[in-house]
């Protein structure tokens, strides 16, 4: 069925010019520079939002080369840009800078291959070289896991092999033998009267974390819902987005497609903000089938606080022995709005003493490929992160984007302190899932 | 590579000079109007590296424009000549807070709102705070001496400065002032440089004065069924000797911009607002406010909110927050001018204001820090109707003459830069104006630093 529907309303990128109205918008005020995490790890022009509008507008006024004529300079600025969004969240004129960069990015790789944005991620994708560099360079992860990863999956890109001392000294999980959709079933019935509910994986949860989407299942199921995880689920394509790659994300958007619009299903459920980002956010921006589909991504945090999730966790006795726990908010919830659930939920836990930790809205620096390709000024972004989890003493910070974990765990590996960081759903031990189901 | 290019990357590296045609771009524009390329880009970071890019820059006679955050608004920051746009954005260190003398010393990179929150966990304060106080920096705000909602009870930028190293136009690096709070040797060169708009010297260094953090604050949201009912408030409150820490005006015109863009009911027959805030001791503020309820009563309030909660005095900052961006949305093309006028005018100088709109037929908006007699005038229009630009610059001079006229100014905050250079003869004598040029041709003799600003023409063309 599907293949049809697919075929008539693919999506479609939006373009430069489809932003012409929206670069108008900005006044120069120059209020971005308070947001903006690239800004303040390098502080040019270049780095912030408004510097990015101007070459935008620069390149539809023929003042700067388009495509591949484009001065290495305004490229270097455009890669230095980690897409997210925060400083739409702060403009007084809601100019969506991040959109516009992808748009640059794609008419850039679309003239002169990938390997012209940032630096060179097209020569990896598919590159089966990649996990025995990774093994290389010391990270434990399993040959086994890597090969079974697909070549259009995200943690490719974020991890590409010519940039090894970067993924040399990035904290990785340990190896998980078996992924996700190995551990669990493409569908779990549920009570009736009950959502019908799909979860969506992503890269990181299916081959890194799968324990979290194991988690993930077993709260939706405890809480009487239907449960798909469909096997054709492909990544989001938030990194393939970010290096430009448009053919790939449309690519990807078809696959998700397939699989997720014959279920008819009431909602699909992210357990990773990136992933709500991409198939909820610029699904949304394609039009077609893939808007459709966005229409219905809820991220868990938000699920199960309209399932009164924190009412159930907020009766159940206190902990005796309970940790301090900060939150880090995932740039991709942040710009939807999603600030309050998560907390309500960290608050609600009976083994938790939440504690709210200053700049908890600012970037972690990983920023899809951003990391890779400016690793130090993701360094620096990083480490401004820490500074605030420090301050509140949390002992864990709990986040809900597995980039983010990876990329907290680093930063807080760096700076030598006792602090872990972990996903919200690893939170849920044994009495919070009993709490969920219905008696 | 250009010579400049060439020369400038002997003295600060390769890394922190660029010529690109991108940069140039980035670096040609300000917050405000107009556009200028600059031939180059250097980022300094330190005192002396910008003293040897300004002896460069008198060796080879090249214009040299210094930049904090880029967010002033009368073009202080534009290439007006070519030449080099030297950022100041990366020397954004605090040196040093100083407890027990209550100041502190920064690079003039810092961005304000940094040092106001770094400050304030120590239970001090930086008061004055600009609209842009989030990311405009504090070397910005000395060369602007930038204002803000605050002033009315403490004062603006000028009166924090105690002391600054300033790396001046022949590239020597000078100090003035110091850690004290009194210093009378030799003349105030403090003074001289805070809103000299970067044309006399580069502040490298500065210490400001901080104070005790006041302990508490309350505010008051009024609604007036008359701006003659709201602007004699302003007065009122003024001369029954109460000052408060902010007191903001809006008018009839704000308040519909408004309208669907706040979690306030904004009363229908409502034709302006008043937004006080009292701050002091706690036991205090609640007698406070009564003064301040009692002065305004019988003068057509028609609605008020205390806020007794940090929530509820949000929800009303919030309101003002929206409101420049809720103006700029209202037209194509929008003149922010920042007149000031003495405090007992304040009613005078809007019912100009609005006789003014009803005779050019051009909408203006007022709103602003009306307790120190600053009101921000955006005058709305589209450019592109015939004849409009001629319309709108006459309105502005007619709006600048009446704020001379009442013995005020026709800039509070902004500046002078190269927006209202063609005005300032309108408020400053001939002899005034040439006491200043003066000044700035004998210690500039090239016109090296930030040219094109304030003064119209150049130094030697009198």
């Amino acid at each position: 069925m599907s293949e049809a529907v697919v075929r008539k309303t693919p999506g479609r990128h939006k373009v430069l010019e489809d932003f012409a109205d929206a670069i108008q918008r900005c006044v120069r005020c120059g209020a971005c520079q308070a947001y903006c995490p690239a800004w303040s790890a390098g502080r040019r022009e270049g780095n912030v939002a408004r510097g990015k509008v101007a070459v935008a507008a620069a390149m539809l006024a023929g003042e700067l080369g388009r495509g591949a004529e484009l001065e290495p300079a305004a490229r270097q600025d455009i890669s230095l840009c980690l897409m997210c969004g925060s400083c739409t969240h702060g403009c007084p004129n809601d100019v969506p800078t991040a959109e516009i960069v992808g748009a640059i990015r794609r008419e850039v790789a679309a003239e002169t291959g990938l390997s012209a944005v940032g630096v060179g991620v097209a020569a990896l994708l598919g590159s089966k070289t990649l996990m025995r560099g990774v093994v290389a360079a010391g990270a434990a992860l399993a040959p086994v896991m890597m090969e079974k990863v697909p070549e259009s999956s995200g943690l490719r890109l974020r991890f590409p092999l010519d940039r090894l001392p970067v993924v040399g000294e990035r904290i990785l999980p340990a190896p998980a033998g078996k992924n996700l959709f190995a551990r669990l079933p493409e569908r779990i019935e549920g009570q009736p009267g009950r959502p019908k509910v799909a979860f969506f994986a992503g890269c990181a949860i299916t081959w890194l974390y799968p324990q979290i989407g194991e988690k993930m299942v077993e709260v939706l199921v405890r809480l009487g819902c239907t449960v798909y995880l469909p096997k054709g689920q492909g990544c989001c394509g938030m990194p393939a987005l970010s290096s430009g790659d448009g053919p790939l994300v449309s690519r990807l958007a078809s696959a998700n497609v397939r699989a997720f619009m014959p279920l008819d299903v009431d909602y699909i459920i992210t357990a990773c903000a990136s992933c709500g980002g991409g198939i909820g956010e610029y699904y949304l921006t394609m039009g077609g089938d893939p808007a459709i589909l966005a229409k219905k991504v809820v991220d868990f945090t938000v699920f199960l606080e309209e399932e009164g999730v924190c009412e159930r966790l907020a009766a159940l006795p206190r902990a005796v022995k309970r940790q301090k726990v900060c939150w880090h908010d995932p740039c991709h919830l942040k710009n939807r709005g999603i600030l309050a659930p998560p907390r309500h939920l960290l608050a609600a836990l009976p083994g938790v003493d939440f504690v709210e930790m200053e700049g908890a809205s600012r970037c972690c620096g990983l920023g899809g490929t951003f990391s890779v390709h400016h690793s130090e000024e993701s360094g620096l972004i990083g480490e401004k992160k820490v500074e605030g989890v420090q301050a509140c003493g949390a002992e864990l910070v709990a986040t809900a984007c597995p980039g983010c974990v990876m990329q907290l765990e680093t930063s807080l590996c760096r700076a030598e302190l006792p602090v872990r960081a972990v996903h919200l759903l690893e939170l849920f031990g044994e009495a919070e899932m009993a709490a969920l189901a219905d008696d | 590579m250009s010579g400049l290019e060439r020369r400038l990357t002997a003295l600060v590296g390769r890394d922190r000079v660029t010529t690109a045609k991108t940069d140039r771009l980035l670096y040609g524009f300000d917050a405000g109007r107009g556009r200028f390329l600059p031939e180059a880009v250097v980022y300094a970071e330190s005192a002396e590296e910008v003293a040897a890019v300004m002896r460069l820059a008198g060796e080879l006679k090249v214009p040299v424009v210094p930049r904090g955050a880029g967010s002033g608004l009368t073009g202080g920051a534009l290439a007006v000549h070519g030449g080099i746009i030297l950022s100041l954005a990366r020397m954004n260190r605090i040196l040093e807070i100083d407890t027990e003398n209550l100041l502190a010393v920064v690079q003039p990179g810092v961005v304000t709102a940094e040092l106001q929150a770094r400050v304030e966990k120590l239970g001090l304060f930086y008061p004055p705070d600009p609209a842009s106080k989030e990311f405009s920096t504090l070397g910005g705000n000395v060369a602007e001496c930038a204002g803000g909602p605050r002033c009315v009870k403490y004062g603006s930028t000028r009166d924090y400065v105690l002391g600054l190293e300033v790396v001046t136009p022949a590239g020597e690096i000078i100090h003035t002032g110091g850690r004290t709070l009194k210093n009378v040797v030799g003349f105030d060169l403090t003074r001289l440089f805070v809103g000299c708009e970067g044309t006399l010297g580069i502040a490298t260094e500065i210490t400001l004065r901080l104070l005790p953090k006041p302990e508490a604050k309350k505010t008051m949201l009024l609604f007036f069924s008359s701006i003659d009912g709201a602007a004699e408030s302003v007065s009122a409150i003024i001369g029954a000797r109460i000052i408060p820490a902010t007191l903001e005006f809006m008018d009839r015109a704000t308040l519909a911009c408004l309208r669907g863009r706040t979690e306030i009911d904004l009363p229908e027959d409502c034709g302006a607002a008043l937004i006080i805030e009292v701050d002091g001791r706690r036991e205090w503020l609640d007698g406070e406010v009564a003064r301040v309820m009692a002065v305004v009563a019988g003068r057509d309030v028609i609605g008020s909110v205390v806020a007794e909660t940090a929530e509820e005095s949000e929800r009303i900052w919030q309101m003002r927050r929206a409101v420049s961006p809720a103006v700029r949305a209202q037209a194509p093309d929008r003149f922010n001018e920042d007149i000031v006028v003495p405090r007992s005018k304040i009613p005078q100088m809007i019912r100009r204001l609005e006789a003014l709109s009803a005779e050019s037929g051009i909408p203006i908006v007022n709103f602003g820090h009306a307790g120190d007699g600053n009101i921000h005038v955006y005058i709305l229009t589209d450019l592109c109707e015939a004849g409009m630009e001629a319309r709108v610059d006459a309105l502005i001079e007619q709006v600048f003459a009446a704020a001379v006229e009442l013995r005020g100014s026709i800039s509070g905050e902004h500046g002078v830069g190269l927006a209202k250079a063609r005005y300032l003869a309108m408020e400053l004598s001939p002899e005034t104006i040439a006491y200043m040029r003066t000044l700035k041709r004998a210690l500039d003799p090239d016109d090296i630093l930030n040219p094109g600003k304030i003064f119209l023409r150049g130094p030697d063309d009198e």
